[in-house]
């Protein structure tokens, strides 16, 4: 790449870069080669950057004024909530900039499997992206329980002990987690350790997720391999930073209109319960983003079982890469899979439509349709389909089928 | 290159001997990390319970908090009583003879907590006259067993004995 041959014009710059490359890196940053043809399912990655920040700066002063004890959790809340200055803010910013992070992952999530962003050479850039997701999870499940309301402890009883569906282990793997036995303080203090710790871990996994980025470069929405630098691409700065920029303004928008307008419209009113052991909520959900699992979970009427496919049903997403074999990465050439692809964004809605709701009747059957077709579409659909598929010819270049018409 | 002697010579056993040694250390250094967070000495002492059931009437239960968990002190009925008794085992996911669940056929004793995933059931409700989870559909009997759903096992019995006619206590 040219950046390595790159001189900084002033004399201390370059007595600096000769020994930090920190010059060399931000030029590298600025020039990078992107597609011209990136629409705008491409600025996720800039707003999901935006989230990990905002929920670590309003996650480290919140850090200030709460408690971490079972006595003192819940009441530590209100007094962020009544009396720290504009800590009604900081705390609403936070719990509805989780949602938001969930909102903008999945959207980037989905993005990748419409365009084939996870196939050769990119494998790794995706695996990187699923444990920043499945760490964003347990963060984000650690978070709800810190207020220590009811829906806090009964979320955090339910699923630690998904874990004593292990067999002979189980029951001394929960009793570890728990630090004794059953969620009590020390649960929370190590919930609340961990919960501080795991963002700046994403953080480092964010790194290695755009480097593994920056050496293949971008995918695009035509998904064929580009010369860089060439006419298909143009430099990351300024034109792909303000269209991210612009995109970023709306996103915050939106988040700010749940932040001002409607900051428990995303949160569970039984969660401005103190946590008591002795009752467990009528009917306990998690947050939306989880419920898709939940159903997957509550579908299997047996516990290993249902424990057994809700991880499955994570894990999954790692091998992708190599269920997918087909050659053509973007769904506008592969009409067959443009179909499967909807019908999955649709299932995945509805599972998480019927994990908010009592797990019986229609609704317990929908869940375990919808079940069984998440499993088929990756197991079976994907690989077949990379085999039969007749797919559309592909254009030689992203500016072909623009400029020979 | 060529390849070089296959015989094990001393260097080999050093280097064998050096990952072993180092590989045992670093186990060592890391035991104590992960053994913290057991339960500590603190939550292990808060062991035993004493309750006094004399106020409870027939076919009423009381809740009681024992280790952080709930337990259900149920004086049952004559009925309640000779419904778990005529179960006959093989209709049982978790086979247990009621007899073997209680210390008198009238106090049943049990952890009030699923087998499930740990939510705490709701008395007098369910297909079965016993408890209804309400988190995820478990049905249990006048035993307190699993009788329908998820839930791989009935639901446990303390240690517990009868100081007096009048006093439990548990643990």
């Amino acid at each position: 790449m040219s950046e390595h041959t790159y001189v900084p014009e002033s004399k201390f710059g370059k007595w600096f870069n000769d020994r930090l490359p920190l010059l060399t890196l931000s030029k590298h940053l600025q020039d990078y080669p992107t597609p011209k043809n990136l629409n705008y399912w491409w600025t996720f990655g800039g707003i999901l950057t935006f989230c990990l920040v905002t929920q670590i700066i309003t996650g480290l002063v919140l850090a200030m004024h709460y408690v971490a004890h079972a006595d003192l959790a819940f009441n530590s809340i209100e007094h962020i909530m009544r009396d720290v200055n504009y800590g009604w803010l900081l705390r609403y910013i936070h719990a509805n900039g989780a949602s938001m992070f969930f909102l903008a992952v999945y959207i980037h999530i989905f993005r990748s499997l419409f365009y084939g962003s996870y196939k050769s050479p990119r494998e790794i850039i995706w695996i990187l992206g699923m444990l920043i997701y499945i760490l964003m999870m347990a963060t984000a499940f650690m978070g709800y329980v810190l207020p220590w309301g009811q829906m806090s402890f009964w979320g955090a009883t339910v699923i630690t002990n998904l874990f004593s569906a292990i067999p002979f282990v189980g029951e001394s793997i929960t009793t570890w987690l728990w630090g004794g036995y059953s969620v009590d303080n020390p649960t929370l203090t190590r919930f609340f350790s961990l919960h501080y710790l795991f963002p700046f871990i994403i953080l480092g996994l964010v790194v290695l997720h755009i480097w593994a980025l920056h050496v293949p470069g971008n995918n695009n929405p035509v998904g064929i391999d580009i010369k860089k630098p060439s006419k298909d691409t143009v430099p990351f700065h300024p034109y792909i930073t303000i269209k991210d920029l612009f995109a970023l303004l709306i996103f915050i928008i939106i988040f700010s209109a749940f932040v001002f307008f409607s900051p428990n419209t995303l949160g569970h009113p039984d969660n401005y319960i103190q946590a008591n052991p002795l009752v467990t909520p009528k009917h306990i959900v998690p947050e939306w983003y989880l419920l898709p699992f939940y159903a997957i979970l509550r579908s299997v009427p047996d516990k290993l079982g249902g424990v057994i496919l809700l991880f499955a049903s994570i894990f999954i997403l790692l091998a992708l890469p190599w269920l997918d074999k087909s050659k053509v990465r973007s769904a506008i050439f592969r009409p067959i899979y443009k179909q499967f692809f909807w019908i999955l964004v649709i299932d995945v809605l509805v599972l998480g439509y019927m994990g908010a709701m009592p797990a019986e009747g229609l609704y317990l059957l929908i869940a375990r349709i919808g079940t069984a077709y998440y499993f088929l579409h990756f197991l079976v659909i994907l690989p077949v389909l990379s085999s039969y598929e007749k797919t559309e010819p592909l254009p030689v270049s992203i500016s072909e089928p623009v400029l020979k018409g | 290159m060529d390849k070089p002697d296959k015989k094990t010579n001393r260097r080999d056993f050093l280097f064998t001997a050096s990952y072993t040694v180092g590989a045992v250390g670093i186990g060592a250094t890391i035991w104590p990390f992960i053994a913290q967070m057991n339960p500590d000495r603190s939550v292990k002492a808060l062991a035993t319970t004493e309750v006094d059931i004399s106020q409870i009437e027939p076919g009423k239960s009381i809740t009681v908090l024992w280790r952080g968990k709930p337990v259900f002190i149920k004086r049952r009925t004559e009925s309640e009583i000779s419904e778990a008794e005529s179960v006959s085992l093989n209709e049982l996911i978790h086979p247990e003879k009621d007899q073997d669940r209680v210390k008198k056929s009238e106090w049943l004793v049990m952890l009030g907590v699923c087998t499930h995933l740990g939510c705490v059931p709701l008395a007098d409700k369910g297909e079965y006259n016993g408890w209804f989870c309400p988190c995820h559909g478990s049905h249990y009997d006048t035993s307190g067993r699993i009788r329908k759903g998820p839930a791989p096992t009935n639901m446990e019995i303390p240690k517990y004995e009868f100081v007096d006619s009048n006093t439990i206590k548990i643990g």
